[in-house]
């Protein structure tokens, strides 16, 4: 039955992911082109990827609604592969590359049968953004000549940056007709890319822009071709250089150099970069599909990695998985893995039927759809970002981009590494905490009170953050979740951000996700992804950045009308006549909710001293009662632990409501004036409500639940039951 | 281990002595058991007087206490006194880390530990002060040593008036065999882990049914997490007043190199804890 109907469904859906798919093949067919091109490839070897891609990966891939094909990333790993592999000799260079190609795709198989294809999970953040800007200004820096009509810049990407004034220079003095053409196709493509966004006309927007790139130069060639007397300006070793026999001529790999050093570090970093950008793609896309599915990160790994082998005999990049199509596939309503299959259909059909025409497209114009791609990588809006997350990110994600371009991606992503652990430690100025920490096992989750609750112990950084990742990801998304790090001395930038992730896909699935034990951290910086060091005990930061918690509880406090102050000096003079106060000793208070009498507040307080001493966080309730009240505590049947202090008084038993004397505990001193102060409808709203552990002093209520923070939600559920308490006291 | 009738502490003359001292003569009274004290060293009537300058101001201990002086290597002679003096349990202080709140075993005490044929109570913060025990800990490891341990906290609890107690299940990774990868999978691992904690309590319940344990409040919690480590954790953050594990099967040399179970426990000790033999 249930089978049949997702049979139904996908037979529905075929029509918006036949349509999604054309769109799709719209960019595949230029971007491939282009990629290839960039790798110094045979421009078809794109196409093969994004086909083989397209068809192996819809049909074992394990998630919904991404696009397989070459990938950005990769254009620099390859073009150094096959320049160096080939010592001048690009073809040949290319025949070992493939061979490359189909080792890195068996590896993926492996990576992901041995589920380590979340690769990208082992890195900083800011070091893979480091890496992703330095590969974009390695596109930029080699296309941009290419965009000018000029094929023989060569040199390191330090060089090539270096040669681009003189580029234009020479572009504009140029006397060569062919350039000076390719050059202007080039600019004006790239405008188009530009601007593409800008022009707001449904019309102009049915056609993505390297489609239009594609169409005009197509167009301007049958122009001269035609109506004009001249010939057509570009010369033909500016124009796409396609197969005649496409379906017949299929470079096969050459495994000569397989055991060679080049060769083995070649695989590395083709593994390295496809399993690192596919991940990332794959999680965004998961957070574009609007079904909310979890993608199988590991069984499209595998899936990937197969088309990589194919692909790579048949003479065909990479096949990773691609943001850009893939956001362009959910744009347009393609909801399921057929849309991928049919993209790479429509490839077929175009490389078949237009090979003429797509022969005629100057390579000016592919370059600019990726000196594009290029600046999109490395703008400088990234380093702003970066930035604005900590000085420390800064270094990080320059390092990274310096060393990756001027030595190679393998050495740029240890160094980011190394220099991120550096940091950390001279932060902490503490190396012992994560050596001693780091192999011991940090997390524990168990359910409380229907809720997943995770404690993470000594430091969360990137380097155990698998750990974390390997629990939460047990958690469903439409539960509750709380993660605790008041037992973490450290977390790092990496792990906040994914926290922050979480977040959001618990809230998109319609669960709550939230992190509790920081706001006593110091942060890096004032974004919410900023490193957090756990301060000292009894250092209050006064004017402190607010934790994403502390927003939250300043957000509810102006829905339920209460004040709140974050860092309050405020220390309950009430609070130590309660019992539970008795032994113990009151450190700090603060996230002070507070409305007329009822007050919520963190409290940080002490038990034991010197070595015994023990520092506790926890959220608890206030109420300043007008009418005098009889001391008396109130638990749950069972629960013995809190009322030491009240030894030797015997459970008060109310005869008229035995459920009530069953459930709970009630204690206290004069037997008499409690009974008489627990009147029905009192008793009747503690059977209905959630119990917690109240203790009544003659002018004041305290109420809490666990002896740990609450999180928001927990903190709005206490606010109702103490105004509603509070209502029906006064009412006595 | 459910009697207790003789209980060993060794006296080292430091600053910890006269606390330690304290929270071994409470527990030999809470028990009505005997205590022995062990000094490795010389007999001098100096630290003679001292130790009885101490026990004067503690407790009166309701069974004379018998010291044993004798000199040689700290933990032969101790274990060697376990067997001839028939020793149910072994009371040792643990260390803590400098300005860290955590607390480790010394390297004596864990030869003890790993050595010594009867029960270990490994004390962090013994007080002059009574310390009211509040809440035990306790491993509900499928083992067949596990019954012995869960009857010998409920002993534990019943002599130190505890009120609450928690056996643990530890659910491991591997037990779990579905691996999440997407909703399918996470909906498939959902329902085995409910299985496996129906089936945890159920095998705790059968444990519970033959021991009595009245005025107790029994609870059982399951926690995902590394087995041995996970329940130090969980301990930590309940802030159990004492844990009760089962005794190591065998421990080689690999086990320290990789630790597990136990040795987590002794490389950072949650609270007081009880190994059970």
């Amino acid at each position: 039955m249930n089978k049949k109907n997702t049979l139904k469904t996908f037979i529905g859906e075929i029509p918006r992911n036949l349509f999604s798919g054309f769109v799709v093949s719209l960019i595949a067919l230029p971007l491939g082109l282009g990629l290839a091109l960039a790798s110094g490839a045979p421009p078809i070897s794109g196409i093969i990827a994004a086909i083989v891609g397209g068809i192996v990966v819809s049909l074992i891939g394990g998630s919904k609604v991404t696009i397989t094909g070459p990938g950005n990333g990769l254009v620099v790993v390859i073009l150094s592969a096959i320049t160096v592999l080939g010592n001048g000799d690009m073809y040949q260079g290319y025949l070992y590359t493939l061979a490359a190609i189909v080792i890195s795709g068996i590896l993926l198989i492996i990576l992901g049968f041995l589920r380590m294809g979340a690769l990208g999970d082992f890195f900083p953040s800011s070091a893979i953004q480091g890496m992703l800007a330095a590969i974009g200004i390695g596109i930029f820096a080699k296309q941009i000549h290419v965009m000018l009509g000029n094929l023989d810049a060569k040199g390191s990407i330090v060089q090539l940056l270096v040669q681009i004034p003189e580029g234009i220079f020479n572009f504009v003095k140029t006397d060569n007709s062919s350039m000076f053409y390719a050059g202007l196709i080039g600019i004006i493509s790239l405008s188009i890319m530009v601007f593409y966004s800008k022009i707001r006309n449904r019309y102009f927007q049915l056609i993505p822009a390297p489609m239009w790139i594609v169409v005009l130069s197509v167009g301007l060639y049958y122009y001269f071709d035609v109506f004009s007397a001249t010939d057509y300006p570009i010369d033909k070793n500016l124009l796409i250089a396609l197969p005649n026999d496409i379906l017949s001529n299929f470079a096969f790999p050459d495994f000569e150099k397989v055991y060679q050093l080049e060769f083995i570090s070649a695989v590395i970093s083709i593994t390295l970069i496809a399993s690192i950008e596919s991940l990332l793609s794959i999680k965004a896309v998961d957070k574009l599909d609007p079904l909310k599915r979890r993608s199988n990160v590991n069984k499209d790994i595998r899936a990937l990695g197969l088309a990589t082998v194919i692909s790579g005999f048949l003479g065909g990049l990479n096949v990773v998985t691609v943001i850009a199509r893939s956001s362009v596939n959910v744009n347009n309503k393609g909801s399921n893995r057929s849309a991928n299959f049919f993209h790479a259909l429509f490839l077929v059909a175009f490389i078949l039927l237009f090979a003429t025409e797509l022969r005629k497209i100057p390579l000016s114009a592919l370059a600019a759809i990726l000196v594009f791609t290029g600046y999109k990588l490395a703008a400088p809006e990234n380093l702003k970002k970066v930035f604005n997350i900590g000085s420390e990110q800064l270094l990080i994600f320059i390092a990274t981009l310096l060393v990756t371009i001027s030595t190679s991606l393998i050495t740029g992503i240890l160094v980011g590494i190394l220099i991120t652990f550096i940091i950390h430690i001279i932060i902490n100025k503490n190396v012992l905490l994560f050596i001693k920490n780091i192999l011991k096992p940090n997390v524990l989750m168990f359910t409380e009170d229907g809720k997943y609750y995770v404690s993470v112990k000594n430091f969360s950084s990137f380097l155990n953050y698998t750990k974390l990742k390997s629990k939460l990801d047990q958690i469903p998304e439409t539960e509750e979740a709380i993660v605790d790090f008041t037992l973490c001395d450290f977390v790092d930038h990496s792990v906040m951000e994914n926290m922050n992730n979480y977040s959001e896909t618990f809230e998109r699935k319609g669960g709550h996700f939230e992190v509790i034990g920081l706001d006593d951290s110091k942060p890096g910086s004032e974004h919410p992804f900023a490193l957090r060091k756990i301060l000292p005990k009894h250092r209050v930061p006064k004017k402190g950045v607010l934790t994403k918690r502390q927003k939250f509880i300043q957000k509810i406090s102006e829905e339920m009308q209460y004040s709140y102050e974050a860092f309050s000096d405020l220390e309950l003079e009430e609070l130590p006549n309660f019992g539970y106060f008795k032994t113990r000793k009151i450190d700090k208070v603060s996230n002070v909710l507070t409305n007329n009498d009822c007050t919520i507040f963190d409290v940080q307080f002490s038990e034991g001293e010197m070595i015994a001493k023990q520092v506790i966080k926890a959220t608890m309730l206030h109420i300043h009662t007008k009418n005098k009240l009889p001391k008396f505590t109130l638990d749950k049947e069972g629960v013995f632990e809190y009322i030491l202090h009240f030894s030797g008084y015997k459970d008060i038993d109310i005869d008229a409501h035995p459920d009530f004397s069953k459930r709970f505990y009630l204690s206290g001193k004069n037997e008499e004036k409690i009974r008489a102060f627990f009147t029905d409808e009192l008793i009747l709203f503690f059977e209905s409500n959630k119990q917690y552990h109240i203790e009544a002093t003659s002018v004041g209520l305290l109420v809490l639940s666990n002896e740990r923070l609450a999180s928001v939600k927990e903190i709005k559920a206490l606010a109702y039951f103490g105004a509603s308490l509070k209502k029906i006291i006064e009412k006595c | 281990m459910q009697k207790i009738h003789k209980i060993l502490i060794g006296i080292a003359f430091s600053p910890n002595l006269k606390p330690n001292l304290f929270e071994a003569v409470r527990i030999c009274n809470m028990f009505n058991a005997e205590l022995i004290g062990v000094h490795v060293g010389e007999k001098t009537i100096k630290k003679e007087t001292d130790l009885q300058q101490i026990l004067s101001e503690a407790e009166v201990l309701k069974k004379p206490i018998k010291t044993v002086w004798q000199e040689g290597e700290p933990v032969k002679v101790i274990l060697n006194t376990v067997i001839e003096e028939q020793i149910d349990l072994l009371i040792l202080g643990a260390l803590q880390k400098e300005n860290l709140l955590k607390y480790y075993v010394g390297s004596i005490a864990r030869k003890l530990t790993r050595k010594a044929s009867c029960s270990i109570l490994l004390l962090i913060k013994p007080s002059i002060e009574r310390q009211a025990c509040k809440h035990i800990v306790v491993n509900g490891l499928k083992d067949d040593k596990t019954e012995e341990t869960i009857r010998t906290s409920v002993l534990f609890s019943k002599h130190l008036m505890c009120k609450k107690v928690t056996i643990v299940e530890e659910i491991s990774q591997s037990e779990l065999q579905v691996k999440v990868d997407d909703d399918k999978s996470l909906r498939k691992a959902t329902i085995i882990k409910e299985r496996l904690k129906n089936r945890e309590d159920q095998r705790v319940k059968n444990i519970l049914k033959g021991i009595d344990s009245e005025n107790i409040s029994i609870q059982m919690q399951s926690i995902f997490g590394t087995r041995g480590y996970s329940i130090g954790h969980y301990a930590k953050i309940k802030r159990a007043d004492l844990l009760v594990m089962n005794a190591p099967t065998n421990v080689g040399i690999l086990d320290r190199i990789f630790p597990h179970d136990i040795e987590y426990i002794l490389s950072e000790l949650p609270t007081d804890v009880l190994i059970v033999k």
